[in-house]
């Protein structure tokens, strides 16, 4: 059990828990607002900003937000036309970002598997620094969520009645879609680009069982992703196994055993 | 004229303002054109009706008038400050969201205890004030989301069928209770739909929509009319006939919530 005292591992779990309070919330919105695709589409376009941080030399962390911000706003501008539909869309988006992503990383660096971490997440690859970068952000990221809260409820609940009702609801979607590309950015380390939906929408989706109010599945949704980073890391580092997949199946376990539970309305 | 003469001709022409009108509105999407230079008004105490087929622009022009779509051209012309109470037409009762009525009240505007169970006694549902959203029946949502509006105290009501996924019965209590606001709190109601024979009774004036005003007027004039007639077919015209009559005589039902 030494390994788990091993300040590589001690820092992965830092930064696992801070990704962790904010997959909650985020998760939860995701999952009201039925968004699910959406995150999938940031993702990739993070791989395809990391492949441009390579190329440029620019850091990658940076690269995946901005790339991912560029998609998001590039998304809500094509959503007010009607000649193709939304999610049709983001599937020409998304993976059209995934195969240039995979192309320019895969040529920056002569081969993409030198790049694993990126896409699956690395306990091994996280630094101090790395530890830092996630929790300013989380602090950021979780003061937005607070500031935006009822609005954002409002709008997940009945858009058009939001709107009528008053609240700015381009604004407060662009700035949740900001929120995520930056949320996509800070976990790539930890659970890889690939898997970042499953820990923001599983876990979610986990809460919505327990949780009678939308605090409280805010709130489920955090800390069962909180289990679900502290199981998978040690998963990890105990068998070996590769750090983004063992925290998602970990969320699913957590999600299969919430069925056992009955629904709450 | 003295001083007087104007003062009254001023409060006059408050009490008559519209609470909100419509000048020539045209809205197109793309080449298709929705609405046809549509000019409505709706007054204090009055109850407007909007029906016509599928497809008619019913919901453009209530998105349009709630500024929640853009006009092509024209304008509308809304009472200063007016304080608008909506209920949309599709509520998809989101499961994924778990939300109480008393939350579902209280989303964008802040309410007192006191305040929400006096809205929720108006539409008698106030026995369901911690109820959960997921759990209501068709009706006792439109209700919930009825008492919302009111909450704001609005001067306008806009109602999107109001009555979709309720019972008849359920429906008839609902009429009754639209129609029992307006007396009570005095605001204009525009209401659309397209169940023709219920929504006539109660209303002041019937605006026919197809693209275009096929026809407006009390509901006794409307349902003569040749337009609404080629609209509906003869027999919508007769059904509504049977039913104005009928309610004129129905004294007896009260509301129970």
């Amino acid at each position: 059990m030494n390994i788990l005292r091993e300040p590589f591992f001690l820092r992965a779990l830092m930064a696992g828990l801070g990704i962790a309070c904010i997959a909650g919330p985020i998760g939860c919105f995701i999952v009201w607002r039925r968004m699910a695709y959406f995150g999938e589409t940031l993702a990739h376009a993070g791989l395809l900003g990391v492949g441009f941080g390579l190329l440029f030399h620019i850091n990658i962390t940076l690269g995946a937000v901005v790339s991912a911000v560029l998609l998001a706003l590039l998304l809500l501008a094509m959503k007010r036309q009607r000649q193709i539909a939304v999610d049709t869309l983001l599937g020409i988006l998304s993976h059209t970002a995934l195969a240039l992503g995979l192309i320019t990383v895969g040529l920056v660096t002569g081969a993409v598997t030198g790049h694993l971490d990126i896409l699956f997440g690395d306990v091994l690859t996280v630094s101090t620094r790395d530890v830092v970068t996630v929790w300013i952000g989380v602090g950021i990221v979780l003061a937005v969520i607070v500031y935006l809260w009822r609005d954002l409820i409002a709008i997940s609940v009945h858009e058009d009645l939001a709107r009528a009702e008053g609240v700015n609801v381009p604004w407060v979607e662009l700035v949740f879609m900001l929120v995520m590309a930056a949320m996509t950015a800070f976990a790539m380390k930890i659970v890889g680009l690939l898997l970042i939906t499953a820990l923001t929408v599983i876990p979610a989706a986990a809460a919505r069982r327990v949780a009678n109010s939308p605090e409280s599945m805010a709130i489920w949704s955090s800390v069962f992703a909180a289990v679900a980073v502290v199981a998978g890391l040690m998963m990890s580092a105990l068998w070996g196994t590769i750090a983004g997949p063992s925290v998602v199946l970990s969320a699913s376990s957590i999600f299969v055993l919430t069925l056992i539970i009955p629904q709450r309305s | 004229m003295n001083w007087r003469a104007h003062v009254a001709i001023a409060v006059m022409f408050k009490i008559i303002e519209p609470l909100i009108t419509t000048q020539k509105l045209v809205l197109n999407f793309g080449n298709r054109k929705i609405l046809d230079n549509v000019n409505i008004a709706v007054r204090e105490r009055e109850i407007v009706t909007v029906i016509g087929p599928n497809g008619a622009g019913k919901s453009t022009l209530v998105r349009v008038l709630l500024g929640l779509e853009r006009e092509t051209s024209g304008s509308i012309t809304r009472r200063d400050g007016l304080r608008v109470g909506y209920v949309p037409q599709r509520f998809p009762v989101t499961a994924n969201v778990p939300l109480s009525v008393r939350r579902l009240l209280t989303l964008t505007y802040h309410a007192s205890n006191a305040e929400l169970h006096q809205a929720l006694a108006e539409t008698g549902i106030e026995h369901l004030v911690d109820a959960r959203v997921a759990e209501l029946s068709g009706g006792e949502l439109q209700r919930a989301l009825l008492a919302r509006a009111l909450l704001r105290k609005p001067e306008l009501l806009v109602l999107d069928e109001p009555v979709q996924a309720v019972d008849f019965n359920g429906e008839l209590k609902l009429y009754e209770l639209i129609s029992g606001i307006r007396k009570s709190r005095g605001c204009g109601i525009l209401m659309v739909s397209h169940d023709l024979h219920m929504v006539m009774a109660e209303s002041d004036r019937v605006i026919c929509l197809n693209g275009h005003i096929c026809c407006e007027g009390r509901p006794a004039a409307v349902q003569k009319d040749p337009e609404f007639i080629k609209l509906f077919g003869p027999s919508a015209a007769r059904m509504i006939a049977a039913y104005t009559h009928h309610h004129d005589h129905d004294h007896e039902s009260h509301e129970h919530g």
